[in-house]
Formats: C-alpha cells, sequence, structure tokens
C-alpha cells in the first residue's frame, strides 16, 4: 500500500527505461538529421500507416504465454500468395483488395493451425521455434515461387513472370492495380457502409433474440437505430458532405475533431449520469462521477485545441495527410484486442498465457486455446502484410516478407513491451519510436560522419540489439524464478 | 464395512494401481461420510497422492494403464476419466502448491475456467467462447464465496503480494464457488502456513464441513488431524492399514499404525563390532546450521554425530533432512557453524568440504551424481583428479591423465562393489539405477574421505542391490573406521543400519532415536509431535 502511494522517481525511470533510452536517441538523431519537423512527421505518418496493423498483430500470441511471435513472417507469406493471385486476375481497388483479404483469410488461418499446432509441441521453445520456422516456410515459399508458379501450374503474364514462363518477376508492381486502394477509400463512403453495417448488426441481434424466445429491448434497439441514422443524415448537409468527400484527413482537422469529440463525449458522459441518478432503482448501485477527471480530460482537449495555433505546429498539422480508412483498421484492431480479452476466450487466453497448470486444472483447453490465438496472430499478421503492401505499392516477391519479423518484434519492444507483456499502447508507442529511429538515423549519419551507410548500420544494430536484449532478460528472469513454478510447468508437460 | 448400513459420499473400494509393474496401490478402501473431515495419513509414499490422482482422473493415472477397483458417488458407481468429470461429481481439490495466478485479481482466480458471461451478437456467431464477461456478477459471487470462510479482502485486489495464508484461503472459495461441491481435498494444506494461519484454516475447515461438504484432509501432522477430523483412513506401502474414527483412537497408536511393521533384516550383521566409539571425538558439528534449500529448509540445527559411528538421518519428505549434507558441501547457500574434526568449514567456498575430507553420495544421481554420457572410468576417477590431483603424471610442466593408474583403479572398485556393466568403458547412463548408485559410491570413495555422506542411497534401486549398498557401507564403517551419515526416508533401513537416528522434522531435529526404539516414538517424531523438543538418546 505504503509503496503504492508513495511515487518514486527512480522506479519510473528504471522500468521504462528501454522507452526513455529510445526517446532520447530520437530526439537526439532527428536534431543531428538537420530535418524540419515538416518532413520527418508525415513520413513517420504515412509509416505509423503501414506497419502499426503487423505490429498489433504480435499482442494476442503474447498474452496467451507464447512470446513474440516470429512466426509471423508466415502470415505474410499467406497474403503475398494471396495478391500474387488476385494481381494475376488483375483484381484492382477496394474490391480488389477485399479479394485479396479473403483470399489471404483462408491461407492464414491454415498456416496459423498448423503454426499453433506445432508450438504445441516446443511449450517454451515458441520463440526459436518460430524463427526457424520462419526460415523453413522461406524455402517453400521459395519453391512455390519460383517453381510451381509456371512450372506446374501454367501461367501466362508476361508482366508478372520471369522470361522463360517459369517462376514470379522478382518486383511486382501494384499501381495499378490495389495501391492504396485501402488509403483512397471516401470517409462518405465508410460512413454510409458504417450505417448500413450498425443496422445489419442490429437486425441480426434482435432477430436471433426473438427466435430464442428472449425479451428484446425494441427501445434500445431504436434508439441505436435512430442515433445511426442522424449520423448518416448529416452527411446529406453539403458542407459536410463536402468535407466527408476526400479520403485523407488533414491532421490538422483530425487534431481539432478529436478534441471536440472528447468534450462532446464527457458532455454525454454527464448527461447520461444526470438520467441515470434522476430515476435511480435501489438494487443497481451507481459509480459515482469521476468530475475531476472529466475535468482534465475537457482541459486537455482545450489545450491540444490551443496549441494548434502554433505557427511551427501548424506548419506540421498541414503537412500531414492521413489516409483514414486505414487508421480506422488500425483502431479497430486495438479495440479489437480489447474487447477480445473481455471474453470468455480472452480470458482464457490470460489464463493460459499466466499457467498453463492452474488453466488446465480449470479444465480449460489448453492447447486449443493456444492454436487459436496462433491463428489470429497469423491472420491479422497476413491482412497487416496487405496494408503494408497497398501503400507502398510495389511487392518484392523474395524480401517483402523477410524481415516483416523482426522489424515488427522490434517495434513492440521499443514500445516497452517484454516477452510476457505487451499492449497496444506499448505497440503504437514502439511504432512512433522505432520508425522515428528509422527515418532520421541515415540522415544524422550522413550529416555527422558524412556517410548515409553508418546511420544505416546503426539501425540495424538497433534492431537486432533490442530484441536480443528483450530475449536475454526473459531467459534471465526465467532462470532467476523459484523452482515451484518450473515444477508445474513440469506437471503441466506430464498431464 | 463394519458399518455398511451407514450412508456415505464418496466410496473407493479395492482401488489398485501398477506403475510399471511396480504397484503402488494394493487394494486400498477410502469411505467418507457426507460433512465429515476424514484424514489421510500415511508416510510419503503409502499411496496418498495416488489415490487422490485417481479420485481425479489425472491423465497420469490414465496414460499408465488406468486402476482397478470401484468409485461409488452417492451410491452410484461411477468412472473419473478426467478431472473434468471429478467437476462435475462436485470433488474439488485445494493443492499444496497454490494454483493461483498472481497477476489476476481475488476474483478472476476464483472464477477461473467458470467465468460468467453474457451473449452478444459475436457469440451467437462464433460460438460461446466469444461472449462477453460479466465482471459484476463475478464479483457477487466472489465476494459470496470468501464470506462463507470468513475472509476479509477486496475481491478485486490482484492475488500477486497477498499473504501466502489469504492465498490458501483463495483456493478454498474457488473450490467452494463451485456448484455442488460435495467433497473437497485439502492436500498439506498446513505445510506452507504460518501457526496462526494454520488455526484460521482449520477453523475454516470446521465451518465449511459443518455446511454438509465431506472434506479429505492430507497430513502429516498429528496435532492437526487430532484437533479437526472426525475419523481417518491410514495407508502404508500402498496397503490399506485401518480406517478409524478419532474418538476411538489416540495419538500413539496412529503413529505406530503409520509407521509399524515388522523390522526386516537389511544388513547381515555378522561382522563383530569392534568400534569403539569416543564420546570425546566429534567428526561432524553442527550449530544454529541453515540452509536455504528450496522445499528442504533447514532452519537452525545442533547436532554431534561422533567420529566412527553411522548416524542417521531420517524424516518426511520436504522437513529438510536432504538440506544437510547439500549445505555441507556447498550445493546450496548455508549458515552457522559447521566444524569438521574440529576444524571450522568455509560453507561459502564450494568444494570446501572435500578439502576437510568428506565426501557425498548425491539423492539426485542423475542430476548431480553422475557424467551421464562419460564413462564409468571417468565417473570413478574425475572428483579425486580434481580435488587431490590423483591419477595425473607430470611429463614436463604439463599434467596428464595417468590412464594406467585410473584404469586399474576402476576396474577394482567395479570388482569390490560389483557393478554389473560391460566394462569400464560403458558409458554411466546405460547402467541400472542400483549399478549408478555403486558408481557414485565408487567416485566418492575414491576420494578417500574420513566421512562419507550418503543422501538416499537405497532411492529407486531394488531390495538386492539395497542390502549390497548397505552392507558396503557397514563395512567401510566397521574396517576403515569411516564416519558414515546416511539421509534417509526410509526408516527401515536406517533402523537396520545406523547407531543413532535423528529425526528432522520442519527443518529442525526432532529427536535423537536409537535403532531400537519403538514405532510410536518414530511416528511421534515424524509426525511433528515434537517439535525440536526431546533431544535424548
Amino acid at each position: 500500500m505504503n509503496k503504492k502511494s508513495k511515487f518514486n522517481v527512480w522506479d519510473f525511470l528504471f522500468q521504462n527505461k528501454v522507452v526513455l533510452m529510445f526517446l532520447v536517441l530520437c530526439i537526439g538523431a532527428t536534431i543531428a538529421s538537420k530535418q524540419p519537423l515538416t518532413f520527418v512527421i508525415p513520413e513517420l505518418f504515412t509509416r505509423i500507416a503501414r506497419n502499426s496493423f503487423i505490429v498489433l498483430s504480435l499482442i494476442i500470441p503474447v498474452i496467451a504465454g507464447m512470446g513474440l511471435n516470429f512466426g509471423i513472417v508466415i502470415g505474410a507469406m499467406a497474403a503475398q500468395v494471396a495478391i500474387f493471385f488476385t494481381t494475376y486476375w488483375g483484381l484492382t481497388g477496394i474490391g480488389g483488395f477485399a479479394a485479396t483479404v479473403a483470399l489471404s483469410t483462408p491461407i492464414a488461418v491454415f498456416f496459423g493451425f498448423l503454426v499453433g499446432k506445432l508450438f504445441n509441441y516446443m511449450k517454451g521453445n515458441e520463440m526459436i521455434g518460430g524463427l526457424v520456422l520462419g526460415y523453413f516456410a522461406e524455402g517453400l515459399y521459395q519453391l512455390l515461387f519460383l517453381f510451381i508458379f509456371g512450372g506446374v501450374i501454367k501461367l501466362n503474364n508476361s508482366d508478372l513472370m520471369i522470361a522463360t514462363g517459369v517462376g514470379v518477376k522478382n518486383t511486382i508492381d501494384l499501381k495499378d492495380t490495389v495501391k492504396y486502394a485501402l488509403d483512397t477509400v471516401p470517409m462518405l463512403t465508410i460512413v454510409e457502409v458504417g450505417f448500413y453495417l450498425t443496422l445489419i448488426g442490429l437486425g441480426c441481434s434482435a432477430a436471433f433474440k426473438v427466435v430464442k424466445k428472449q425479451a428484446v429491448d425494441w427501445k434500445a434497439v431504436a434508439v441505436k437505430a435512430v442515433a445511426a441514422a442522424v449520423v448518416y443524415g448529416l452527411t446529406f448537409i453539403k458542407p459536410v458532405e463536402r468535407f466527408l468527400s476526400a479520403d485523407r484527413l488533414l491532421l490538422l482537422s483530425a487534431v481539432e475533431l478529436g478534441c471536440l469529440l472528447t468534450v462532446l463525449w464527457q458532455a454525454f458522459l454527464f448527461a447520461r449520469w444526470k438520467m441515470l441518478s434522476k430515476r435511480a432503482d435501489e438494487d443497481s448501485i451507481l459509480e459515482p462521477l469521476n468530475t475531476q477527471k472529466m475535468i482534465a480530460y475537457v482541459a486537455l482537449a482545450a489545450v491540444v485545441y490551443g496549441l494548434t495555433y502554433i505557427p511551427a505546429l501548424y506548419k506540421v498539422l498541414i503537412a500531414v495527410k492521413l489516409p483514414v480508412m486505414t487508421y480506422l483498421c488500425i483502431g479497430a484492431l486495438c479495440g479489437f484486442n480489447n474487447i477480445l480479452m473481455r471474453t470468455r476466450l480472452g480470458q482464457n487466453m490470460r489464463t493460459v498465457g499466466q499457467s498453463r497448470t492452474v488453466a488446465n486444472a480449470a479444465g480449460i483447453n489448453v492447447d486449443k486455446t493456444r492454436v487459436i490465438a496462433m491463428i489470429f496472430s497469423t491472420v491479422l499478421a497476413s491482412w497487416g502484410q496487405l496494408i503494408f503492401l497497398q501503400n507502398v505499392g510495389t511487392l518484392s516477391t523474395y524480401g517483402a516478407h523477410t524481415q516483416v519479423g523482426q522489424f515488427a518484434i522490434a517495434a513492440l519492444l521499443v514500445g516497452g513491451a517484454s516477452v510476457q507483456n505487451a499492449t497496444n499502447k506499448q505497440a503504437l508507442l514502439g511504432i512512433v519510436l522505432f520508425h522515428t529511429l528509422f527515418i532520421v538515423s541515415p540522415l544524422a549519419g550522413k550529416e555527422l560522419f558524412g556517410d548515409p551507410a553508418i546511420g544505416e548500420y546503426f539501425r540495424v544494430f538497433v534492431s537486432y540489439g533490442v530484441i536480443a536484449m528483450s530475449l536475454a532478460m526473459h531467459a534471465w528472469k526465467k532462470a532467476s524464478k523459484p523452482k515451484l513454478e518450473s515444477d508445474g510447468e513440469g506437471s503441466a508437460e506430464a498431464a | 464395512m463394519e458399518k455398511a448400513k451407514e450412508t456415505y459420499v464418496l466410496k473407493m473400494d479395492n482401488i489398485a494401481k501398477e506403475y510399471y509393474g511396480n504397484r503402488v496401490l494394493k487394494g486400498v478402501n477410502l469411505h467418507i461420510r457426507p460433512g465429515e473431515i476424514h484424514a489421510l495419513m500415511g508416510e510419503n509414499g503409502a499411496g496418498k497422492s495416488t489415490l487422490m490422482n485417481i479420485l481425479f482422473g489425472m491423465p497420469v493415472i490414465h496414460t499408465t494403464g488406468g486402476y482397478e477397483g470401484t468409485i461409488e458417488v452417492n451410491g452410484s458407481a461411477v468412472t473419473i476419466d478426467t478431472p473434468l468429470k471429478a467437476m462435475e461429481l462436485g470433488i474439488g481439490m485445494v493443492h499444496q502448491e497454490f494454483m493461483l495466478i498472481p497477476g489476476f485479481s481475488v476474483t478472476e482466480n476464483i472464477k477461473v475456467g467458470r467465468e460468467k458471461s453474457v451473449p452478444n451478437l459475436a457469440s451467437r456467431l462464433f460460438g460461446p467462447s466469444m461472449e462477453s464477461l460479466d465482471f459484476k456478477a463475478m464479483r457477487k459471487d466472489a465476494r459470496k464465496a470468501l464470506k462463507t470462510i470468513g475472509l476479509q479482502i477486496e475481491e478485486y485486489v490482484k492475488v500477486a503480494g497477498l499473504p501466502v495464508g489469504y492465498m490458501q484461503f483463495i483456493e478454498i472459495a474457488r473450490e467452494l464457488d463451485k456448484t455442488g461441491i460435495q467433497i473437497l481435498v485439502f492436500d498439506e494444506p498446513t505445510a506452507v502456513l504460518t501457526e496462526s494461519e494454520a488455526d484460521r484454516l482449520l477453523e475454516a475447515m470446521r465451518v465449511i464441513s459443518s455446511q454438509g461438504i465431506a472434506i479429505i484432509f492430507i497430513t502429516h501432522r498429528l496435532d492437526e488431524v487430532m484437533a479437526v477430523a472426525d475419523s481417518m483412513t491410514i495407508l502404508r506401502d500402498g496397503e490399506f492399514v485401518a480406517r478409524k474414527e478419532i474418538k476411538d483412537t489416540d495419538v500413539v497408536e496412529i503413529a505406530e499404525l503409520m509407521i509399524g511393521r515388522k523390522m526386516e533384516k537389511l544388513v547381515d550383521n555378522d561382522q563383530e563390532d569392534l568400534r569403539a566409539i569416543d564420546d570425546s571425538q566429534i567428526a561432524v558439528s553442527l550449530r544454529d546450521y541453515r540452509v536455504n534449500m528450496p522445499g528442504e529448509q533447514v532452519k537452525g540445527i545442533d547436532l554431534d554425530i561422533k567420529k566412527g559411528e553411522i548416524f542417521g538421518i531420517g524424516g518426511l519428505a520436504g522437513q529438510g533432512k536432504l538440506g544437510i549434507p547439500n549445505g555441507i558441501m556447498g550445493l546450496y547457500k548455508a549458515h552457522g557453524q559447521v566444524k569438521i574434526n574440529g576444524q571450522e568449514l568455509n560453507l561459502a567456498k564450494l568444494g570446501d568440504a572435500l578439502d576437510h575430507k568428506v565426501a557425498f553420495v548425491s539423492e539426485d544421481r542423475r542430476g548431480v551424481g553422475l557424467l551421464l554420457d562419460e564413462s564409468i572410468e571417468q565417473n570413478i576417477i574425475f572428483s579425486a583428479m580434481q580435488t587431490n590431483g590423483k591419477f595425473l603424471k607430470k611429463i614436463g610442466w604439463m599434467q596428464l591423465y595417468d590412464a594406467a593408474a585410473g584404469k586399474s583403479h576402476a576396474e577394482e572398485m567395479v570388482k569390490t562393489l560389483d557393478i554389473r556393466c560391460t566394462g569400464i568403458r560403458q558409458p554411466a547412463g546405460a547402467l541400472s539405477g542400483g549399478n549408478q548408485q555403486k558408481v557414485c559410491l565408487a567416485r566418492a570413495l575414491t576420494l578417500e574421505p574420513d566421512i562419507l555422506f550418503v543422501s538416499e542411497p537405497t532411492r529407486g534401486i531394488d531390495i538386492g542391490a539395497k542390502k549390497l549398498v548397505l552392507e558396503y557401507l557397514a563395512k567401510l564403517n566397521r574396517e576403515q573406521g569411516m564416519t558414515v551419515i546416511i539421509v534417509s526416508s526410509e526408516l527401515m533401513e536406517l533402523r537396520s543400519v545406523a547407531d543413532r537416528i535423528g529425526i528432522v522434522s520442519d527443518g529442525k531435529l526432532a529427536c535423537i532415536l536409537k535403532p531400537d526404539d519403538s514405532d510410536a516414538d518414530f511416528g511421534l517424531a515424524m509426525s511433528g509431535a515434537w517439535k525440536g523438543g526431546r533431544k535424548d538418546a
């Protein structure tokens, strides 16, 4: 108790040493690179959009106790197989992208299932297993792309295939097919689709309840439907429609919108609390309203809004344009990670992650839970790779996936995550820090040493170094654990 | 049996179980009435855990060929083949090692695997595992279970950092929260608790049983059994000894029943005892000796072992007897004063004991004792080569292994100890348990020690090898005057070979007994009835 109330600065610094170290490195390198923020920040946001999804796909296996999933490389391969086919079939635009997602998902589910099965045979060694499995899969991947495509399956497309007709070209241009397919979905479409999805969801929910002969709260359904309709209706107002018809959102507008929504949300919470307290019944205990927190949020929103008027920041904010749909997908995945942990399955994953022995004794199917976690991760990784590819616009057939695991894991670790513990926040923070370093370190190397390669070496050193350090710390922690724990593990194996 | 008319919530009859041809249970009966506290007693290896594993349908039973006998719950015969089945039948277990997750809150731990949830759209599409958790209802259940056992604790705090006593109670709360629980097994629940915590636990057990839930109470502590149990079953060597009502029996009788066995003569003592043991010559002297060995803590022992005697150290597993030699050899962190032949030992220095001519045969043959992939010869020689510089020859500035000397010594050892092998080049890992033990012994003897610690000398070896090892130890003592200290869980072998036997209980020396003292004395000493008291003999 006493320990908690006393905030210890040194403890805080020590616990966040990795993050703080990288923060200092990023700031230092940015200054040394002599690049204006109007260059660094837009570049950074592009990279966040590209890479966040795949980094976030690492979180579920960590929670399920399977460590850092080096096996996401296999998910990336599934994505590349899918995108090769859709490119070959000439599918384009958002439809083509959706088809690619639809095609890559079953492949990734299958791969994830196999990886999960394999990992169940090597409990405790998933990380090294995943790493080696990635190299193994690389061989199969090359066999598929260099020999089977063209050699066994006849494919006639001189743009994709090597001149001999056997094997796929080194790079595939996605410019005319799915480049920016997801990034360029107009906001108007998003709102429209969102409206219909909400209606379908409400309808299905109600229908299920009717079929199961459960009571349906028609009033609540109606309120939700009307709210959705109102939001949809707003898009028919001319200025709103004009604003929403764009596919990219100015960062300035995003910040302004964010501030506005924060204030509105707090107002809504306050109003709802007032309403509820008026007709409070005895058995439902009303959570007291945290007014301090609410005021803090509103004040924060005001301050952030105020900051946008600083000319230097303003320049940066109008230089960045966010691809709305991509960021929504990233947000949705963050939400999914959180919501999943509040379900029975998520709780099982957490239990398995904390102690397989306890999970087994509580009647949880440990192996099945681990396989499901692996499938989730692999599928999400394949989607993440698709998001990456549609933004980059070219597929380097034999290179795009090779570094995916290492870089995603390094980013996650830079954000302060560890082998046993990872959160959305750590993932996002890690991406920001890691990719800032990626952007500025070659430039800083050029400025400081006259050679961009030195910065390049440095960032490679950093990305592998952080992984090595984290694994070493994990092994050290495991070794210093009391013997009781290892006995438990042993009996779990026996059982 | 004798009260066939009575109703039992659980009846296990003629339970037998074999592990790889080794019969560990030989027709055991266990009858439990509803709402009673039933003590299940017996030494280590008596078959208690196997019986409980059968009751819980643990996979370890069913992957090794199942069991024989019948189990009846509430009068109807059942087959329990998975832990889940046991759970459904209302059998719960409070584990000795806590099955709790430190990172979870008390509520989450109580409801683990049985979370309450409400359906949502996703769960209707993908099945019940996607249902969202109803934390409010779970908290309510947790509060109710905690209230039943009278634990004042907020249900939302994390388990990590709670005192050990609380964790035990959370385990109990978790079992109570299971609907329809009828039988609750407590596996040595007081082993890790302080005295006041243990008292509270016993109180909670009474409360639970008063609600009609039967309790199977596994413990070594006789005083607790007398305090709380209604009836008891005693097992010995996998055999059913007796079922007794507590009111019809007393501590001495229970102790006798637990230990009592006809004295088999393990050692043919035809040799005349020509030793003159001088009481003033102390080979090993321990003062306030403490060893921090996980699971075998020594918590302050004062002991003098005379030069030239065979001293036995006995006690139940986990009470600290194994910590004594391991601490002296420097394998675990030890404190206090240890004098070997009057000279103080530097406990912090690994190998200092070897320099004082103390040798040790470890209980962990495969882990500490042997280099499994190396030859018998290497295994016998290497300690002496390292410590005493034997079997080395000097050629210029190099010290090389003297293969001829090593070979002849190893061959001699193989012959004297009758190590059954294809030759001294055979890897030690390929030998049987008894022969491995002999190799360990040969290595210790190669050091030419004054004092020999032998830990669990007969664990996992057959009766013939057992006899040979013990006889050889006796011979060493008689002929060479070597002080031999045998640490063993098998009271019988200590009583057949040792001059005096120290019983260790709860990390302290309970008493020193003579081999021909009564069974009841041994039983009482091992069950912790004399805590650190009665140091005579």
